[in-house]
């Protein structure tokens, strides 16, 4: 998708929504954009959780659910690059999709990184989506045995985890932004019957 | 040695180290900001604890929640228990889980496979 100055932001939106318009018939329930915070994540989660109460969600898909909204907006307070345009700053920022059909909710993040960790990005969650139960739980043992902290807080478990919680494959896409930066989008689906 | 007592919030664990009172708890939800901030002073007080320890140590998780950077934690916790049985310490941990919840069922098997000490899974 092309991007202009001042329009990506929107246009990330409705990329996303575009997206979602052409997966059957997805009921969504949360939109947003913006700055993601400790505080936004706590709210979000809160939130998430009284509506699934509301509906009898089984507690097991509560609990997943809860996982990977924990994950994906962390990981965008952590590893969201900064992304300037004209005189807008873009840290920390994202977008955020919560939407579900009557067979899976499925979570949307997205936020800018630098191109140079696309690669990156792109070989590990080939790899984990491509590992079975047993690898990916050796893969979560290792890597929390070896994986040191970073400074933010992460050890690159998260998105292992999400794979192993829901029991599918994560899907993402990245979208050109500026020649140093795009827009990684990453969709989880959980199952609403576990 | 001081007790440490921390409060549980909405995004931390209740934390009691208690040695006169024989109690150690870590219970709750594990998703802080900064995990490393967090369980600084935690980490600070075992490993005091670890050069003079009660007889026996029983320490529970009975988390209902953690998140991945959380996990790391906790591993490095139970790494220095199995440090102080090395030196011939006695510690126990009684890992607790909602009788529902598989994987914080799994999460306390994997811990037993990954650290060598006497573990036992609980659900309430």
């Amino acid at each position: 998708m092309p991007a202009k100055p001042k329009q990506e932001i929107t246009g990330f939106l409705e990329y996303v929504f575009d997206l979602y318009q052409s997966m059957k018939t997805n009921e969504i329930k949360l939109v947003y954009e913006g700055k993601i915070t400790h505080q936004i994540t706590k709210a979000f989660i809160s939130l998430a959780e009284a509506q699934m109460e509301e509906n009898e969600e089984a507690a097991s898909v509560q609990r997943v659910v809860f996982h990977v909204l924990v994950e994906c907006l962390q990981n965008i307070s952590r590893h969201a690059d900064v992304y300037e345009s004209g005189n807008y700053l873009y840290s920390g920022k994202g977008i955020f999709l919560v939407s579900n059909t009557a067979e899976a909710f499925q979570i949307t993040t997205g936020n800018a990184v630098l191109k140079e960790k696309i690669l990156v990005l792109t070989e590990m969650l080939d790899n984990i989506n491509e590992m079975d139960d047993s690898h990916l739980k050796d893969l979560y043992m290792k890597q929390m045995r070896d994986g040191t902290l970073s400074e933010k807080g992460g050890a690159g478990l998260g998105l292992i985890d999400i794979r192993r919680k829901t029991g599918n494959k994560l899907e993402y896409h990245f979208l050109p932004l500026t020649d140093k930066l795009s827009f990684f989008l990453l969709t989880a689906i959980i199952p609403r019957i576990k | 040695m001081e007790p440490l007592k921390i409060d549980k919030t909405d995004d931390t664990p209740q934390v009691i180290l208690d040695v006169d009172n024989e109690f150690f708890e870590i219970a709750g939800r594990s998703l802080p900001e900064d995990v490393n901030t967090f369980y600084e002073p935690v980490l600070r007080w075992i490993e005091e604890y670890a050069h003079n320890p009660a007889q026996k140590t029983v320490f529970n998780f009975k988390l209902t929640y953690f998140n991945t950077a959380s996990s790391k934690v906790i591993l490095d916790i139970l790494t220095m228990f199995e440090e102080m049985i090395e030196e011939g310490h006695d510690v126990l941990v009684k890992w607790f889980y909602l009788e529902d919840d598989e994987d914080m069922q799994e999460a306390g098997m994997e811990y037993s496979e990954m650290i060598r000490i006497p573990f036992e899974i609980i659900s309430y």
